[in-house]
C-alpha cells in the first residue's frame, strides 16, 4: 500500500481528470494492449495497481508524448516507470532487459561489450583524452561507442570539431552509460550508483561543457543529473551554433532531397526542433521538405525507454513502417535523425519492410560530414 | 499629433463605459436610460464586438445580430450616449465622482458628417479584396477603405492607416482611387488624432475577452490545415452574412465528417488557463445542430471531457442536440494529423477504453475566452488588478462581483471572467446600476441634469 500510495503522490495523479488525451496520443495505444489512462484511473480507484503479469508495461517507448499532451500536468509515463520499477525489484523483468541492466552495472554499456574496447572507434582520428584538457567533453555515448554503424555518427562529429577547430576531448574507456534508458526501466537504484560515478569522473577532469551524442544522453544529463551544474547540449544545437557563427563552413555540395525525423527526447520533451533543420537547411544543394507528422506532431520510432532492449508484444506492426510510407509521400531521398537510437531502429525497419533501396536513413552529422 | 482639443464638460454627471461590446452597450443604454449621460470608448470603427460575428445564439438559437442590431441602434441614437468610436482611453486621472479622462479619436481619415456609407471607396480601393477580415476572422477580405460588417453602427466606411498605401507610402498611384471616386468627397487625409476631454462621475469597464489563440496547441495543426477551424470561425462560416452566406464550405472539400472538440485551451494548467471557459460546451452543442441544419447526412462526433450545460435551458438544448443524432464521444483528442487527403483525429474513446483515429473534412476547435491581450494596459490605465487566472479582479468573488477595489470604476462581462451573453447582460446592469448610485450622489437632480 505504501509504495501503490508512493506512485499516486509522486506522479501527481490527482489532479487527472481521464481526459484520455495521454492514451489518445500514446503511440502504443494504437498497437498494443497499453493504456495509460486506464492505469490511473486502477490506481485512483483502487489505491493501487499490481503490475504483475502487466507486460505490456514494457511496451512504453517513454516518447513522452502523454506527459506533452496532459493538459493537468500530470506525467503519465513516469506512473509506468513507477510500475516497472515495482516489476524490477521484483525481478520480474524481460530477460534481454536484465541483461543490459547487469550489462551497464558491469560493463558501463548495455551491450556486454567490453569497457577497453570502448574508445576503438576513435583511433587513428588524432580525439585527445579529456585527461589532456579540453574546452568540450564529447560524451559520445554507448551506441555509438560500439555500433558499427552508429560509430559513423561519432566519426562524423569528430571531422565537424576538427574542422571547425573545437578544442575538444573524450573520456574514452573511462566513459560510462549516461542510464537515461536504465532509469526508463524502472532501475532508479542503479541509475542513482551511476550518476554519482558520473559526477565522480566529470569533476576529475574538471569539464565544463559537455556536448552528446545521443538525445537521451542529453536529456538525462540536462534534466536528471542532480548536482551536474555544467552546460550540456545536444550536438544539434552546437553545430547549428558554429555554422550560424561561421566557423563550419561548407566546401561541397549535397545534391538531395532530405527530410527530417524529430528523435523525441530532442523534440518533444526538450523543445530542440529548430536547430537540426538549421543545420539541414544551410547545407549546400539540400532541398528540405517536411513531412505531416514533425514537431510537437512527431511519431515515436520505438527506440526508447529500454525498446532497444526488447522488442515489445506487438512488433509485427512498427511505427517506422508508416514512417517510411511518410518519407515517400514527400519525395525525399533521405530521412536525416539526431539521435543513435532513431538510425538503428529505422535502418532495421527499412531493411525488414523494404524500404532500403528508396531512402536512405543518415544521422545529420554525416550529411554534414560529406560536405565540409 | 493632436490638432485641437474639444472638452466635453456637460452638467449632467456621467459615465464613461469602455468597451461597446453587448455588456458595454447594456452599461450605456442603462445608464441613459436613467437621465444620466454615457460616453460610450470603443476601439474598433464600430460597436458590437464579439456578439456580432456569432450566428446563432445557444440555447434558443435567437440569431444574433437580429437580437443586436436593435440595441446597436439604440445606443447610436440614445440622446444621452456619445458615442466614441475607434478610440482609446489613454489616461485617467481623478477618483469617484471626479474622474478624468482623456480619450485619444484615431482618425478615419474619412469625413463622418460627409460619409454616406456608400462603398464607393472601399470598392475603388487598391487593396480591396486584399486584406483578411477581423471580422471574418481571415475567412474573408476586406480593403484599406472599409465598414467591418453592414450593420456596423455608426455606419461610417474607415481607412485602415497601417495598410493604406497612401498613409503608408504617400503614394497610391496617380491619385488615390477612393478619393476620386467618392461622391461626398468625405476621404481626407490630412484627418488627425483628436483628444477627448471627458469629466465623469463612474467608469465601466467592458474591455471583453480575446478567443483563445489555438496556434498554441501544436498539437492539432491549426495554421497547417486548413479545415481545422475555431469556433469563432465557423460562426462566420456558418453566418448568413458570412464569407460563404451561410454555406458550410472550406475549399472545394465536400463536408462529410465533422467532428468538434472541446476544452481547446481551457482547463489547462499546461498553458496556464486552468479555468472553465464556461461558454465552449454549448457553443459546440449550437454548432453541431447547425451542421446538422445545414448538412442532414454529415456524421458530428464531439469529443468532450466533460459536459457542462449549466444554465437556464441549457441541459435541455444538449438532450435535443444528441437527439439531432450527434455523437458525443468521451475523450479529449491528442492530436490531428493527415492521412492521404483527410484529416485524423486521433483520440481515445474514453468510454469504450479503446483508442481511436475519426476521419474528419472539418474540424472545429471550441477554443477558449482568454484575457485581453491589452488587459494589463487597462489595468495599469484605471489601477485595477488581475486575478490569478489573468481576467480582471472584481473586489469581492462572491458580494461585489461587478465592483472593483477602484471606487467608481465597476466590471461588466467578460473582462471580469469569461461568461455568456445573458451573464454579461446583467453584470452590465448591475454595474450600470452601481454608476447610477455614484453618480446620483453627484446630481442632485438627474433629469434636469442640475448640479
Amino acid at each position: 500500500m505504501e509504495t501503490e500510495q508512493s506512485i499516486l503522490e509522486r506522479c501527481d495523479l490527482w489532479g487527472c481528470i481521464q481526459c484520455g488525451k495521454c492514451t489518445g496520443g500514446c503511440p502504443m495505444a494504437f498497437k498494443t494492449t497499453l493504456n495509460i489512462r486506464r492505469l490511473i484511473y486502477e490506481a485512483l480507484i483502487e489505491g493501487a495497481v499490481d503490475p504483475s503479469g502487466m507486460e505490456e508495461l514494457w511496451d512504453c517507448t517513454t516518447c513522452g508524448t502523454c506527459v506533452l499532451r496532459c493538459p493537468k500536468e500530470v506525467e503519465p509515463a513516469d506512473m509506468i516507470v513507477a510500475l516497472r520499477t515495482v516489476l524490477v525489484d521484483g525481478g520480474v523483468i524481460p530477460p534481454t532487459i536484465r541483461d543490459a541492466l547487469t550489462s551497464v552495472f558491469r560493463y558501463g554499456n548495455p551491450s556486454l561489450m567490453p569497457p577497453d574496447e570502448r574508445a576503438d572507434w576513435a583511433e587513428g582520428l588524432g580525439v585527445k583524452n579529456i585527461a589532456d584538457g579540453a574546452d568540450v567533453l564529447y560524451f559520445v555515448g554507448c551506441i555509438p561507442s560500439y555500433d558499427d554503424r552508429a560509430q559513423k555518427v561519432a566519426k562524423a562529429l569528430v571531422k565537424v570539431f576538427q574542422k571547425a577547430d573545437v578544442d575538444f576531448g573524450i573520456l574514452g574507456v573511462e566513459e560510462k552509460c549516461c542510464c537515461n534508458e536504465v532509469r526508463r526501466v524502472g532501475e532508479e537504484g542503479l541509475f542513482e550508483y551511476m550518476v554519482e560515478e558520473q559526477l565522480e569522473l566529470f569533476g576529475k577532469y574538471n569539464v565544463q561543457r559537455i556536448v552528446t551524442t545521443s538525445p537521451h544522453c542529453y536529456n538525462t544529463f540536462k534534466n536528471e543529473y542532480e548536482g551536474l551544474d555544467i552546460e550540456v547540449r545536444h550536438y544539434t544545437q552546437f553545430v547549428a551554433e558554429l555554422v550560424k557563427e561561421g566557423k563550419l563552413t561548407f566546401s561541397g555540395e549535397l545534391d538531395k532531397v532530405v527530410t527530417y525525423h524529430d528523435p523525441c527526447f530532442l523534440g518533444k520533451q526538450n523543445d530542440i526542433f529548430d536547430e537540426p533543420r538549421e543545420i539541414i537547411q544551410s547545407i549546400p544543394g539540400v532541398e528540405f521538405r517536411e513531412m505531416d507528422r514533425i514537431r510537437d506532431r512527431s511519431l515515436c520510432c520505438e527506440g526508447g525507454g529500454g525498446r532497444m532492449w526488447w522488442e515489445g508484444t506487438n512488433p509485427e506492426d512498427r511505427l517506422a513502417t508508416s514512417r517510411f510510407e511518410e518519407v515517400l509521400s514527400v519525395g525525399a531521398d533521405i530521412m536525416a535523425v539526431a539521435c543513435p537510437f532513431c538510425l538503428l531502429t529505422f535502418e532495421l525497419a527499412a531493411k525488414a519492410g523494404g524500404y532500403e533501396e528508396r531512402v536512405q536513413v543518415l544521422d545529420i552529422l554525416e550529411l554534414v560530414a560529406e560536405v565540409i | 499629433m493632436v490638432l485641437y482639443h474639444r472638452t466635453l464638460r456637460e452638467h449632467m454627471a456621467g459615465t464613461l463605459v469602455i468597451g461597446a461590446g453587448i455588456a458595454g452597450m447594456q452599461a450605456a443604454l442603462d445608464v441613459a436610460d436613467a437621465g444620466f449621460k454615457a460616453y460610450l470608448v470603443e476601439k474598433e470603427p464600430s460597436i458590437g464586438g464579439r456578439m456580432a460575428q456569432l450566428d446563432e445564439t445557444f440555447p434558443t438559437l435567437d440569431c444574433s445580430s437580429c437580437i443586436l442590431t436593435p440595441k446597436m441602434v439604440s445606443v447610436g441614437g440614445h440622446p444621452n450616449i456619445e458615442l466614441l468610436t475607434y478610440s482609446e482611453v489613454i489616461e485617467v486621472e481623478g477618483n469617484a465622482g471626479h474622474f478624468e479622462v482623456k480619450v485619444r479619436k484615431k482618425p478615419r481619415y474619412i469625413d463622418v458628417m460627409k460619409c454616406t456609407a456608400c462603398g464607393i471607396c472601399a470598392e475603388n480601393c487598391r487593396l480591396n479584396g486584399r486584406i483578411d477580415s477581423e471580422f471574418n476572422v481571415g475567412m474573408g477580405k476586406r480593403g484599406a477603405a472599409y465598414v467591418p460588417f453592414p450593420q456596423a453602427v455608426p455606419l461610417k466606411y474607415t481607412i485602415d492607416a497601417k495598410r493604406c498605401l497612401m498613409i503608408q507610402r504617400g503614394k497610391c498611384g496617380k491619385s488615390p482611387p477612393c478619393r476620386d471616386a467618392c461622391p461626398a468627397d468625405a476621404i481626407d487625409f490630412e484627418q488627425q488624432e483628436e483628444i477627448v476631454e471627458l469629466e465623469v462621475a463612474a467608469i465601466v469597464v467592458a474591455t471583453g475577452f480575446d478567443p483563445f489563440d489555438a496556434h498554441l496547441k501544436p498539437e492539432y495543426g491549426y495554421g497547417i490545415y486548413d479545415n481545422v477551424i475555431t469556433g469563432l470561425q465557423f460562426e462566420r462560416l456558418s453566418s448568413a452574412s458570412g464569407p460563404t452566406f451561410g454555406e458550410l464550405k472550406l475549399n472545394d472539400t465536400n463536408i462529410e465528417d465533422v467532428v468538434f472538440i472541446q476544452c481547446v485551451g481551457s482547463r489547462d494548467r499546461n498553458l496556464g488557463n486552468p479555468y472553465c471557459s464556461r461558454v465552449c460546451c454549448m457553443y459546440t452543442a449550437k454548432q453541431a445542430h447547425l451542421v446538422r441544419e445545414k448538412l442532414p447526412d454529415a456524421q458530428i462526433s464531439v469529443f468532450y471531457t466533460d459536459i457542462r450545460a449549466f444554465g437556464k435551458g441549457f441541459e435541455e438544448f444538449y438532450d435535443r442536440v444528441r437527439e439531432e443524432r450527434v455523437r458525443y464521444r468521451r475523450g479529449n483528442p491528442s492530436e490531428i494529423y493527415k492521412r492521404g487527403d483527410r484529416l485524423v483525429v486521433s483520440a481515445e474513446d474514453t468510454l469504450l477504453g479503446k483508442p481511436v483515429e475519426v476521419e474528419a473534412d472539418l474540424v472545429v476547435l471550441a477554443v477558449g475566452l482568454v484575457p485581453r491581450e491589452d488587459a494589463q494596459a487597462v489595468v495599469g490605465l484605471l489601477g485595477l488588478s488581475r486575478s490569478e487566472d489573468g481576467f480582471l479582479k472584481e473586489a469581492h468573488a462572491k458580494l461585489q462581483p461587478t465592483d472593483t477595489e477602484v471606487e467608481g470604476i465597476f466590471l461588466a462581462g467578460c473582462c471580469q471572467g469569461p461568461k455568456d451573453i445573458p451573464d454579461a447582460v446583467a453584470q452590465a446592469k448591475a454595474s450600470a446600476a452601481s454608476a447610477i448610485v455614484i453618480m446620483s450622489q453627484f446630481t442632485k437632480n438627474p433629469a434636469s441634469g442640475e448640479d
